[in-house]
């Protein structure tokens, strides 16, 4: 019988081979800025402490908190800027005049600080509708007024056509601390109860939809408020809050990551009791973003003693802007400067601070 | 959004966990296709809920990780040209090319926006007659027919300044390559259910049987991801290779016709470079000869591209499944997130980025990351 003669597969290609392969050179060195270094994250912090705190280098800075307080004529003051370039400049639940009361007032809050008086600075863009000007100033009053502070002081400037886009504005503002507070993210210590005011991930997915033109089935509004009311009701039933924190840029995991990191501490979520509204939760799922990265105006996480936890949500549930306050987690011993978090399934993920700004995915 | 809280319903979740449990007697490998899969695995802690032995394999199906360097270096020299308007998927915007990535190229004056449909790049053309606008058109199957209806319009309306950077791949020549490489340890695969709910499940079959491996087509949300494993695991006990659809609610066998019938029209199949797995023929596709006026290399003529390479990154060893991510000696160190050697560490589903944000604590090489980054030199510094 003759040997069967066995023919090449002219269809088979070869096995795919590494050789020569190779990956991208890492990105060490941003010669400009880039929109990262604005996103609040890793790339923000790494320009605060490498550029700008050696330049003015000071004690007052080191503790890199959005609000300083320092005592001048025996007052202990809190004393805060920030600087607004949302866009757009109107969105459901507010505009950019509200932003810029409510961005202030609560890091003031967040010392421990009732908010007395703002400073507020227009950049106004050569060929803005005086209307549209006329209508933030007007939103930017009423906030005010509602926060309970006076704009005592103001600056104007107007830049060309294209060097602007449309309305910055920049607000400055002091307050009182109360005697005998003591507010810090340092404070936060093992055993301690982390808290959230309410539903995250409001005000960023607000602007997405706006900004991008997504509709998410029902219109997400800007959980945009002054906290200050909260956070006096907060301190006249507990004193001793140990860290107060409000979670705009990069969002609930950026401030838990940068108190674990000053503290020392490691901080333990739980998942499931994370309050997510469904259509953040939709909205995150459809882009492929994380709500815990997504950005609040009007939600403080507050970290206290367990043994005061109890008496602290209750009060904080019968403030309006608390209504849906819940316990989310604990600072640990274990994995200190990290945050981690137990998913509903009982595994363990880490939460990192983010590098920049989040990015939808491609799939 | 239907269904999100259902599918991740942990009673259930439990209880397909147990019968996994329950089902497996010996260790499996198995390699999920999809970097959504991968993602939603790392995310959710899937992977630390299987019984002993049974081991996920990532596979190379992240279209950002899988893009060549080439075409990104292409994509920057387009994008920083006078007059382009470049735009893209968000996650692509981070992802280096030979020292630079999109957003460099944004900070020095390029035109680089952020997009979330092709047809928003349309109309961006539209209202910008006197600019180039250039989608960066990259991904799976799944990507692929609204790029391709895009283009369509674009010659059916006459607009002109529109073009598509194309670097599009599939997935079944992906796995016949992963199949045929020497070092294989792939014992079934979880298919990328939106690929197949485009293209349908008629070319997995011959897969199945050519490399008697199982192949279950599988969804993204937790409980999809666990159904589509107890099918393998069943599977494989059971010493069987068939194609299975776990993903019946997004997936028909015949897939979406009018969406393969634009394919059909717009592109034509292609040899395609994939970072680290190298040259798959016939693996990806680019624009027809009738819509080649489309084409972004065509057109801008990008020549002379040089490439400039790391020489410790790992990442083509993870995309195969020969290691995990954790034991490229660089993980954690040389190369995290914030200095990515390999695009496995720069998309937010690659699977290195997903061990080194998720997995830290399980991995002894990264758990020193966090100062190790602290020393790293910084950008501004």
């Amino acid at each position: 019988m003759a040997e069967q003669v066995m023919l090449p597969d002219p269809a088979m290609p070869d096995p795919p081979s590494f050789d020569g392969w190779t990956c991208p050179l890492p990105l060490r060195d941003h010669p400009t800025v880039v929109m990262g270094h604005g996103g609040g994250g890793q790339m923000s912090a790494e320009l605060i402490e490498h550029l700008f705190v050696p330049a003015f280098s000071n004690p007052l800075l080191a503790g890199l908190t959005d609000s300083a307080v320092v005592t001048l004529g025996g007052a202990h003051l809190a004393f805060s800027t920030d600087s607004f370039v949302v866009q757009p400049l109107f969105f459901p639940g507010g505009s950019i005049g509200d932003l810029a009361v409510n961005g202030t007032v609560n890091d003031l809050a967040m010392s421990g600080a009732q908010p007395a008086y703002l400073s507020c600075g227009f950049i106004l863009e050569e060929g803005v509708e005086l209307s549209v000007v006329g209508r933030i100033a007007k939103d930017l009053g009423t906030a005010a007024e509602l926060a309970g502070v006076i704009v005592a002081t103001g600056d104007t400037k107007v830049v060309d056509t294209g060097h602007g886009d449309g309305v910055y504005i920049n607000t400055a503002g002091i307050g009182l601390v109360r005697d005998g507070v003591d507010i810090r993210p340092q404070r936060a210590a093992a055993g301690d109860v982390v808290i959230i005011s309410g539903m995250i991930g409001v005000h960023g997915i607000a602007i997405m939809s706006v900004r991008e033109g997504i509709s998410f089935g029902t219109e997400v509004v800007s959980d945009c408020a002054p906290l200050n009311g909260l956070v006096a009701a907060m301190l006249d039933t507990t004193p001793d809050l140990h860290v107060l924190r409000d979670p705009t840029r990069g969002g609930v995991a950026t401030s838990l990551n940068e108190i674990a990191k000053a503290a020392g501490v490691g901080i333990e979520l739980t998942e499931r009791n994370l309050p997510i509204p469904e259509t953040v939760a939709n909205a995150c799922s459809f882009l492929g973003l994380d709500p815990l990265y997504v950005a609040n105006e009007g939600k403080l996480l507050a970290i206290v003693a367990r043994d005061q936890a109890d008496e602290l949500l209750a009060t904080m549930r019968a403030h309006p802007l608390g209504a849906d306050a819940a316990v989310i987690g604990e600072c640990v011993p274990d994995h200190p400067g990290m945050v981690v978090t137990k998913t509903a399934f009982g595994a363990t993920r880490v939460v990192d601070t983010p590098i920049g700004e989040q990015l939808p995915r491609i799939c | 959004m239907k269904y999100l809280a259902e599918f991740s319903d942990p009673e259930l979740a439990k209880r397909l966990v147990d019968q996994i449990h329950a089902t497996v007697t010996r260790p499996w490998a198995m390699m999920e296709v999809c970097g959504g899969q991968t993602h939603t695995i790392v995310r959710h802690g899937i992977d630390q809920l299987l019984p002993d032995g049974v081991e996920m394999i990532h596979g190379p199906g992240c279209p950002v990780c899988v893009t060549p360097l080439e075409i990104i270096d292409k994509a920057l020299e387009i994008a920083s040209q006078p007059g382009v308007i470049f735009c893209s998927f968000g996650d692509m915007l981070r992802v280096p090319g030979s020292g630079r990535d999109l957003f460099r190229i944004k900070s020095e004056g390029g035109d680089v926006r952020v997009v979330y449909s092709p047809l928003d790049a349309l109309n961006l053309a539209r209202e910008n007659p006197d600019k180039q606008v250039v989608f960066f058109g990259i991904g799976f199957e799944t990507t692929a027919p609204p790029n391709a209806m895009t283009v369509y319009q674009a010659k059916k309306l006459g607009i002109e300044n529109f073009s598509l950077l194309v670097s599009h791949v599939r997935v079944p020549p992906a796995i016949e390559a992963i199949m045929q490489s020497p070092n294989c340890r792939v014992q079934a695969f979880l298919a990328a259910g939106h690929v197949c709910s485009v293209m349908g499940v008629e070319e997995y079959p011959e897969l199945t049987e050519k490399y008697k491996v199982p192949i279950v087509v599988t969804g993204f949300e937790p409980l999809d991801i666990l159904a589509g494993i107890l099918r393998t695991v069943i599977q494989l006990e059971n010493g069987e290779h068939t194609l299975e659809n776990a993903y019946r609610r997004a997936v028909r066998d015949e897939g979406n016709p009018a969406a393969k019938a634009m394919l059909a029209d717009v592109f034509e199949s292609t040899d395609r470079a994939w970072r680290g797995i190298g040259m798959i023929p016939q693996s990806g596709w680019r624009l027809s000869e009738r819509y080649r006026e489309y084409d972004a290399e065509y057109r801008f003529q990008v020549r002379d591209i040089k490439t400039l390479e790391s020489t410790v990154c790992r990442s083509g060893e993870v995309l195969q499944g020969h290691i995990k991510p954790h034991e490229c000696e660089a993980f954690g160190t040389l190369c995290t997130p914030r200095n990515p050697l390999g695009a496995t560490m720069v998309s937010s589903e690659g699977a290195c980025a997903a061990y080194y944000l998720y997995r830290r604590l399980q991995t002894p090489a990264a758990s020193s990351a966090t100062s190790a980054e602290n020393k790293e030199v910084s950008s501004v510094g």
